[in-house]
């Protein structure tokens, strides 16, 4: 097989690209090649991961313009004329290379209160909650999220307005609204409520299309903004 | 780092344009609709003039832009409506398609009126 041509930003947030010549071998995925760089061809490169099968979230970074996982990402799926371009996670600051800061993405999640806050001691019997219930499938549709920034790094409106909490934190706050043990609805609902919640999201689905879980945010922030219509209309926020 | 069209390159991205753009476009033409609605309020003579103007052919088939406008406007905003307040099922992904299709068929019915 012919090499593969690779570009691959170095630098923080003023950079370029450097090019690279990596063999293509089968199954190959985009770390792989990032690997391959770092360890054959300049070990000063600097890039993220953990556990290299779609679990820990941290190997995500743009692929040829798209947010992904990489390690999950196979070189066949994306090369272009046998070319990669790869770059760090968009609307995050770049710490180095290929490694950003996700401090935000995640202060974010504790903004939209992303925490459980039960009532009961671990003394207490095991919560007893149906899985045919409403409440728990539409936890189940989006507990999946491994907190890896794509769908942070997709989103249009992230860009427009920092402030936004942004998908992966909505979303969390939606599987916590859902979650029948949760005491702290009312205040969750009015910490997603404001400007930068979930009325900001502009339903591009750029989240859904990118969360390499196949996860649907979109769904989830639309059910923040029913919830807490509903619950601004009956005064319990 | 932000990001370029790459990353909006699909369908779901295309329906915000074509809903974004077809509602600014609504929006310019509407100051002038009513322009013409106004032509009443100096006569039938005068409304009746540019009524007539309106059957020029070329009016008419411009009119045709106005009715992909008007539908793609209106069966997107069906179909945000719809992700917005219901609960989210797969199909609603497909929703995409059936709007577009809508849209399609209206201009159809209204070019086939014309001929």
């Amino acid at each position: 097989m012919e090499n593969l041509q690779v570009r691959i930003w170095r630098g923080k947030e003023n950079g370029d690209f450097q090019e690279f010549e990596v063999p293509r071998q089968e199954s190959q995925t985009v770390l792989d090649v990032v690997t391959y760089v770092q360890r054959k061809c300049d070990p000063t490169l600097s890039y993220r991961f953990a556990c290299r099968v779609g679990v820990c979230g941290s190997c995500a970074m743009t692929v040829n313009g798209v947010s992904r996982w990489t390690c999950r990402t196979h070189v066949d799926k994306v090369a272009e004329d046998n070319k990669v371009e790869i770059a760090p996670l968009r609307n995050l600051p770049v710490i180095k290379d290929l490694v950003t800061d996700m401090s935000e993405f995640f202060d974010k999640w504790a903004k939209a209160r992303g925490r459980f806050a039960g009532s009961t001691t671990r003394k207490a019997e095991f919560a007893q909650v149906s899985p045919e219930s409403k409440e728990r499938k539409r936890v189940d549709a989006g507990i999946e999220c491994i907190g890896c920034g794509v769908c942070y790094s997709a989103c249009d409106v992230v860009t427009w307005n920092k402030d936004y909490l942004g998908p992966a934190a909505l979303n969390r706050a939606w599987t916590l609204i859902n979650d029948v043990r949760d005491t702290e609805r009312a205040e969750r609902l009015a910490a997603v409520a404001g400007d930068a919640g979930c009325h900001a999201c502009h339903t591009h689905l750029n989240c859904t299309e990118r969360c390499p879980k196949g996860l649907s945010p979109t769904a989830g922030i639309a059910g923040l903004k029913r919830a807490v219509l509903a619950a601004t209309l009956s005064g319990e926020i | 780092m932000k990001n370029d069209f790459r990353a909006r390159n699909h369908p779901a991205y295309w329906a915000f344009i074509v809903h974004r753009t077809s509602g600014l476009l609504l929006t310019f033409f509407l100051p002038l609709h009513f322009w013409a609605l106004g032509q009443a309020f100096h006569g039938a003579a005068g409304l009746d003039r540019f009524l007539d103007w309106t059957q020029n052919p070329l009016v008419k088939f411009a009119e045709t832009g106005l009715v992909l406008l008007l539908s793609a406007h209106m069966a997107g905003g069906a179909r945000l409506l719809m992700i917005e307040f219901l609960d989210w099922r797969e199909w609603q992904k497909t929703l995409l398609a059936v709007a577009a299709g809508v849209s399609l068929v209206a201009v159809m019915a209204f070019l086939l009126n014309l001929v």
